[in-house]
């Protein structure tokens, strides 16, 4: 360190605390060597000055906090601290969030101590961490504390952690599973080596094994175990160790004692040259437990699946025609870049990367990874293109209309990834009982160890070490939380987001199903239900006309007659349109009228009007020879209403239509599909009520809406779903929203909750009933170390295979 | 049976061994793709183009 520091201030330049006498820390900065209080200080005043970020001495309001904390984190990190990164996790409410990955996760009970950690730093508002997928969510209060302290903290616990980013994650992850592999070849290898050392003293009658050769035996035992031990059991012992550094027990604690206290009770007795050995049970214990790892890890994978395609469904980069229309040549750039009225090019097979509107010509999009929906979907020219769908006809020109930032899929993925950190309550309970559960069991385990060492000494150890290891908590800790996100990842691909973490819970108990009717059972814009045809026309002809006559009209009415008439259409002239009236305009030299029945009447001359049912929009078509036909249209059911009605009720739930509409209306679309309760000329008041009133007599409501014009009904009802699309996802306030625009995946998301619910409690069942059996038989002493190591290893794989079961249940497209 | 005095350390010493080769094996990357190699056998292309 540099030479006498100067005298400045009172304490150390750094952190301000006083510098203790006759010490001589110090940092040279800006040329000027600075007192420092301790080692810890200086190392990081060092490493800032190295960086060249002294500068921050100059512009501090404040002294640094004092630096063993500080010293933890590699300088690179403060580089999140930077205003722009900031701005990155700004959100609404001027609080800052970012969705970190972290690595090093061992088990449910990890992300109990992270959480626990991060909750003690101040400004931390909110931390979640989701096991399935390794990411963590922080909410913080930018005046208090910045992300490389929250990133400090997880580290400081032995875990590291970074902002979250695809391609990073992807490569932390293989790593994982490489390291893993590598462990399990090793235990895998030391396994049956040390298996074969141990045969000889198990087959030999008592006297028959030479001394020499069973000596010579266990020490080969005990050098083939010493890989598996120091390297294969890393995790275990590290995370034990994490663990108890932060007074918090895992899973991994009973673990590593079961590990270490067989393994240095063999290593006593080979040294001493008498006593038991259980090489062969530490060396299986350890490779059955890595394979239960690797399965957990494959279904940690698997179950971010369609979470990553989303991540990796929108471009890194877009063509930019920088002078449409002039010229058309494109030029690359991040897609990051693209703000409105850019003009893109999206080629072939492209995904489009930020909302955009199609310019001219007509192409077809894949949006499955939006919607789940697979069939290519048909574009024209003016039609607007989420960001994130595929190109799957020729090569479009777009104009884009949101950045890439607020486009449909970054949307969709922010409000997915934020769903996968909370946490329902049966997981948290799960946690919570986990801890107490570990607790208990290292109790157990030493009054077992002490009462057979009153007993019978010489069996203290082995039984202590077959209820540390035989008890299995993997039901709790590990295999609900990856049971609910198998489920959530599997409803994703089908096209059901689910936005908060309790909506498969509640769904599983919902007793009454709650309908809205406009856009929810019904499509929610009009279909052509009836053609009416006069003097003499002919029906496809009137449709091709009409269809003509609409052809700029972007009126829900006039795409309704567009979509009606299919796809070979007529070209019109002269059209003109009267607001309210109607649209005139020539179709083959032919002038026609198409519009009100008042309107049509002043080309084709005064004819009766029959009434219509109420619901139903008529639409006159005539010419100069009268009057040709009547469009009915109306708002039509969804196709799949009425099995998804039919689905409900089968299912023991009771099904109630709630409709703004006439009771007349209301009634007939229930009488067509089956719903024994509607309720018509509803206000929205009046249906927060009527939810209200169900709640109160003790009924678990789950309602449908169309997301926005039901915000308040939403928000009461126990969960709720939103059928949603588009920019109008982040606005919907419900639990669980419908991207497909299909009801069915409503059923669907209802039978995944059955199946994941059913699941969790097998597993919950399974390890109770293992758990009543095997402790109190190692208790006993009926249970050798080996037999208890198998026994728990067998439970664990046996709830995570359970678990991983649901990815096949709820079935993709 | 002296026999074993010499075999059981050859064991030791060959379980060393394997750790080692596989070791080197993880590092070159020979278990990145367990399926693509398969695959590419069965094309043929030894024919010179």
């Amino acid at each position: 360190m540099n030479a006498v520091p100067q005298a400045h201030a009172s304490g150390c330049f750094h952190c301000g605390l006083p510098v203790p006498a006759g010490s001589d820390w110090g940092v040279e900065i800006d040329g000027v060597s600075q007192a420092m209080c301790c080692p810890g200080c200086a190392a990081v005043a060092q490493a800032i000055v190295e960086h060249g970020m002294s500068d921050y001495y100059r512009s501090r309001s404040g002294y640094a906090a004092t630096a063993d904390q500080a010293a933890l984190l590699p300088p690179q990190l403060r580089l999140y601290d930077g205003a722009d990164a900031t701005e990155k996790y700004r959100a609404a409410d001027g609080m800052l969030e970012a969705t970190l990955s972290v690595d090093g996760l061992r088990c449910a009970a990890c992300v109990w101590l992270i959480e626990r950690r991060l909750r003690q730093v101040p400004g931390v508002v909110a931390a979640d961490m989701n096991v399935a997928t390794g990411r963590l969510f922080v909410r913080w209060d930018p005046g208090q504390c910045q992300l490389s302290g929250v990133l400090g903290a997880v580290r400081e616990i032995g875990y590291a952690a970074y902002p979250f980013d695809p391609a990073r994650h992807e490569a932390q992850l293989r790593r994982a599973g490489k390291t893993l592999g590598r462990r399990l070849f090793v235990a895998g290898l030391s396994m049956m080596q040390v298996m074969m050392y141990a045969v000889p003293a198990y087959l030999a009658s008592d006297g028959t094994l030479e001394t020499d050769m069973a000596a010579l035996m266990q020490w080969a035992s005990l050098l083939l175990t010493l890989p598996a031990v120091c390297y294969s059991a890393q995790p275990f012992f590290r995370g034990a160790w994490a663990s108890i550094r932060q007074r918090a027990l895992t899973m991994d604690v009973p673990v590593a004692l079961g590990i270490g206290a067989a393994f240095a009770a063999s290593v006593a007795a080979t040294l001493r040259g008498s006593g038991d050995v259980y090489f062969d049970s530490v060396t299986m214990f350890i490779f059955l437990l890595l394979c239960s790892r690797v399965l957990e890890l494959a279904a940690r994978r698997r179950a971010a699946q369609a979470l990553e395609r989303l991540q990796h469904g929108l471009p890194d980069s877009a063509q930019r025609l920088d002078g449409y229309p002039a010229s058309r040549d494109a030029t690359t750039v991040a897609a990051g870049d693209l703000s409105e009225d850019d003009v893109i090019l999206v080629r072939s097979g492209e995904p489009i990367a930020a909302d955009a509107l199609l310019l001219e010509g007509e192409t077809s999009i894949d949006v499955s990874l939006l919607t789940g929906e697979s069939a290519p979907q048909h574009r024209k020219a003016g039609e607007l293109i989420p960001g994130g769908a595929v190109n799957a006809g020729q090569a479009a020109l777009l104009r884009v209309v949101r950045s890439a930032r607020g486009s449909t899929l970054a949307t969709l993925v922010r409000m997915a990834e934020g769903a996968g950190l909370g946490k329902p309550a049966l997981a948290q309970w799960a946690d919570r009982v986990g801890t107490w559960f570990v607790a208990g069991l290292l109790l157990l385990a030493a009054a077992v160890f002490l009462f057979w060492q009153w007993h019978e000494p010489a069996r203290a150890w082995p039984i202590a070490i077959a209820v540390l290891v035989v008890s299995c908590p993997c039901a709790l800790s590990l295999a609900t939380p990856s049971a609910l996100a198998a489920a959530t990842d599997a409803l994703l691909r089908r096209g059901v987001l689910i936005v908060r973490p309790h909506v498969l819970e509640t769904l599983h108990r919902a007793t009454h199903v709650v309908f809205d009717k406009t856009g929810t059972l019904t499509m929610g814009r009009p279909v052509l239900r009836d053609v009416a045809l006069y003097n003499g026309a002919e029906r496809g002809d009137c449709l091709r006309v009409a269809a003509a006559l609409e052809a700029c009209s972007a009126h829900p009415l006039a795409q309704a007659l567009a979509a009606a008439a299919g796809e070979r259409h007529l070209e019109a002239s002269g059209l003109r349109q009267l607001a309210g009236q109607g649209v005139t305009g020539s179709v083959d030299g032919v002038e026609y009228r198409l519009g009100r029945a008042e309107f049509i009447a002043g080309l084709c001359g005064r004819f009766i009007v029959p009434a219509t049912a109420s619901g139903v929009s008529s639409v006159w078509l005539g010419s100069k020879a009268g009057v040709l036909a009547r469009f009915d249209l109306a708002d039509d059911l969804r196709n799949d209403a009425s099995n998804v009605v039919a689905r409900f009720m089968a299912a023991g739930k009771r099904v109630v239509l709630l409709s703004g509409d006439q009771q007349a209306m209301a009634q007939e679309v229930a009488q067509r599909l089956n719903i024994p309760e509607a309720l018509g000329g509803q206000l929205p008041e009046q249906k927060l009520a009527f939810v209200q009133k169900l709640q109160r007599e003790g009924a678990v409501v789950a309602m449908v809406g169309d997301g926005i014009n039901d915000a308040a009904v939403l928000r009461a009802a126990d969960v709720s779903f939103a059928m949603g699309s588009g920019a109008a996802l982040a606005q919907s306030h419900a639990d669980a929203v419908l991207l497909s625009g299909r009801l069915s995946a409503l059923a669907d998301a209802a039978e995944g909750a059955d199946a994941a619910m059913a699941v969790v409690r097998q597993n919950l069942v399974w390890a109770m009933l293992y758990n009543m059996v095997a402790i109190p038989a190692a208790a006993m002493g009926w249970l050798n170390p080996w037999m208890s190591g198998i026994g728990m290893s067998l439970s664990s794989m046996l709830v995570v295979a359970n678990a991983l079961r649901l990815r096949t249940s709820v079935k993709g497209n | 049976m002296e026999a074993l005095y010499l075999l059981v350390p050859v064991s030791i010493v060959i379980v060393f061994a394997a750790i080692w080769v596989f070791f080197k094996m993880s590092d070159s990357g020979q278990f990145d793709d367990m399926v693509g190699p398969a695959l590419r056998v069965l094309q043929d292309d030894d024919a010179a183009p």
